[in-house]
């Protein structure tokens, strides 16, 4: 057989019935994760036809999007944003009542944002195929498992056959070699990859990140990696299991035991590139080159070393966007006074993206006039940060200490902006609006927020790290 | 689904790339628990003034693109979320077929699985067309053309199935449901190997 990449093995090992001119592959799908926003329509689809759950043992379902990251008040009732909201979140209840699938709902422990909770649970594991209905499922790739999101109608496909029919995509290879800098992370990373392949450069292709500096990655850096793989218009990002992969799973509820495991590791072993593999298109970061960086316009692609002038627009579309995000041509965006800081959401909301912000934090107060919001990406994230005390260094320094959720990174359950403050967000898109009506938002590190939220401008963390925690 | 097998419209022209989903529908909306009039929320915070009223600088909203049916937009329309809420916003709002030299995967795939014509076109013939709005346009599924008013014709690519799925009114979970057979079988040999 010749060579392969991860995604062509973890692709053709699901395959059921192999595509044809006429007809795409029909693709088994291991784990389906389900949410309350993009989930009703297709359990009213397959009530409509008559239809059960093929495997409700392949299926897991949360409330992350609309649910309200404030407390339960006294008489136990839930600050909903709306009627609507409450509604929606009981129709999932009942949804899964009805259907037989497992909800970490209100009542469990392990609630949190999905592509949060997948992983601590285990459930997420290597070579499998994992789809939700939400675009950031390419968070899960950072365990070798091929993920994707997909719209509702095909929620329903997979509700009722297990199955989705797919046209394989092509691959793309994202090198990173060398070393990250000192106080550079993950998420400088990858907007740094987004701002060079450009917002639309993944679009067809499913990524996989490779090189020395993608291997030195903790898993938590190699999910907020693969969270943001949809923001180049990738499929899917992949990054292939080793040692880091298999001690982060180990033990973990919903992961392989005993002889299984081990039975586990040793195919999971076998999930990477093959040597002489061939990809469709390939391209070579530095990692030692890359600084602190965020984004200055309306999209992910739009990202910039912060110690960079912005760039002085080259179309139409690229001035609407500065004029949108009051940035100047040629001005640093470092300084440019903020409103909101937003920690959290699926790609930066787990205990030690909590840790990054709370070593820049510490010992410091928010910046007059500034609204920081801290939202821990699970119950289980919650638990263990309080454990440290990280819950303190937030409140001490004049921050808000929210229960888990997607909250102001789609900000539909109530957590927003208002229009014309700027926010800088730890979350994964900077549209127009996205964290509120005319709210303008800047993409940064869990540090850059904290440094930002301390300074009351986009900050620099590296200013702000001691030895100690650096 | 209903077949579709002719969209003829003039065309509405939005040059904007990178149009996302939340600005196609802000997710603020995304609490229904319907599919079905969610075009009264398309474009809603491009398409309205702060105080409700019709923003005349929304391109859609001139009277020369009312009642149009095809939008020609600027390149990676669709970009950002999975949200199936967008092709619906869409349908719903009165646009049938949405042509560009990018589309969003996810967008594509959802759009055309609702019967909203999401079409690829070469850059050459999407730049003309996003210079020439309110040209009247004929699109032909079974042909995959496009014809033009001086007889012209575009082709473009449409993937075998969905194509089939347009043309029949047919939707794929038919489809899925008759591998039962297959999918049962794939299932056997996992939990052997396993």
């Amino acid at each position: 057989m010749s060579p392969r990449t991860l995604f062509e093995k973890i692709w053709d090992a699901h395959v059921v019935a192999a595509e044809t001119p006429d007809t795409p592959s029909v693709l088994y799908i291991d784990l389906h994760l389900v949410h309350e926003v993009t989930s009703p329509q297709a359990f009213s689809e397959l009530r409509q036809r008559g239809l059960k759950l093929r495997r409700p043992d392949r299926t897991l379902a949360t409330l992350d999007h609309s649910t309200p990251t404030l407390p339960a008040l006294a008489n136990g009732e839930r600050p909903y944003a709306n009627d609507e909201a409450k509604a929606q979140v009981a129709q999932l209840e009942a949804n899964c009542r009805e259907f037989d699938v497992q909800l970490y709902g209100w009542d469990s422990s392990d609630r949190g944002i999905v592509h949060v909770i997948g992983p601590e649970l285990g459930a997420t594991q290597p070579g499998m195929t994992i789809v939700c209905g939400d675009s950031h499922t390419s968070t899960h790739g950072a365990f070798g498992a091929l993920a994707f999101g997909i719209g509702t109608t095909e929620v329903g496909h997979v509700m009722a056959t297990q199955c989705l029919l797919q046209r394989k995509p092509k691959t793309f290879a994202i090198h990173v070699d060398g070393k990250l800098p000192r106080g550079v992370g993950a998420k400088d990373l990858i907007l740094h990859i987004i701002g060079h392949i450009g917002v639309d450069g993944g679009t067809g292709h499913v990524l996989e990140y490779r090189g020395a500096a993608i291997e030195a990655l903790s898993m938590e850096e190699r999910m907020t990696v693969c969270n943001m793989s949809i923001e180049a218009g990738a499929r899917a990002g992949l990054i292939a299991p080793d040692e880091t992969t298999f001690a982060w799973l180990k033990g973990r509820p919903r992961a392989p035991q005993g002889a299984a495991w081990d039975a586990a590791v040793q195919r999971w072993r076998a999930l990477r590139s093959d040597e002489g593999a061939e990809y469709n298109r390939e391209v070579h970061i530095d990692a030692s080159q890359i600084r602190p960086t965020v984004t200055y316009g309306t999209h992910p692609g739009m990202a910039i070393a912060m110690d960079k002038p912005v760039p002085v627009a080259r179309n139409a579309p690229e001035q609407r966007a500065l004029d949108y995000m009051q940035a100047k041509p040629n001005q640093p965006m470092q300084g440019m006074s903020v409103d909101v800081v937003f920690i959290g959401s699926c790609t930066n909301s787990r205990l030690s993206d909590l840790r990054e912000a709370a070593n820049v934090m510490r010992g410091h107060r928010v910046a007059d006039g500034v609204r920081v919001l801290v939202v821990p990406g699970s119950e289980a994230v919650r638990r263990d940060a309080e454990r440290e005390g990280l819950h303190e260094v937030f409140l001490a320094a004049g921050a808000e200490w929210r229960i888990p959720g997607c909250s102001m990174c789609i900000a539909m359950n109530g957590d927003l902006a208002q229009p014309g403050q700027l926010v800088v967000s730890t979350s994964n898109r900077n549209f127009e609006g996205r964290q509120g009506k005319g709210a303008r938002t800047v993409l940064a590190s869990p540090a850059t927020a904290a440094a930002s939220a301390i300074a009351g401008a986009i900050a620099d963390p590296r200013e702000y790290l001691t030895e100690a925690a650096a | 689904m209903k077949a579709v097998t002719r969209i003829h419209s003039r065309t509405a022209v939005l040059v904007d790339e990178n149009i996302d989903t939340d600005r196609i529908i802000p997710a603020r909306f995304l609490t229904t628990t319907e599919r079905s009039g969610l075009g009264k929320y398309c474009f809603q915070d491009w398409r309205y003034t702060q105080d409700g009223g019709d923003n005349p600088d929304f391109p859609l909203n001139k009277p020369e693109a009312r009642g149009c049916s095809i939008l020609v937009a600027g390149r990676n329309f669709g970009c950002g979320s999975s949200r199936e809420h967008a092709p619906w916003a869409l349908l719903d709002y009165g646009i049938q077929a949405v042509l560009c030299s990018e589309i969003a995967d996810i967008f594509r795939g959802n759009a055309l699985k609702n019967g909203l014509l999401a079409i690829v076109l070469e850059e050459a013939e999407h730049h003309w067309l996003l210079k020439n709005p309110g040209i009247e346009l004929s699109i032909d599924v079974r042909e995959q053309a496009i014809e033009l008013p001086d007889g012209g014709r575009i082709r473009f690519q449409l993937e075998a199935f969905a194509r089939h799925c347009l043309l029949n009114g047919v939707d794929q979970l038919g489809f899925l449901l008759q591998q039962n057979n297959a999918i049962t079988h794939y299932e056997q040999q996992q939990e052997k190997a396993a």
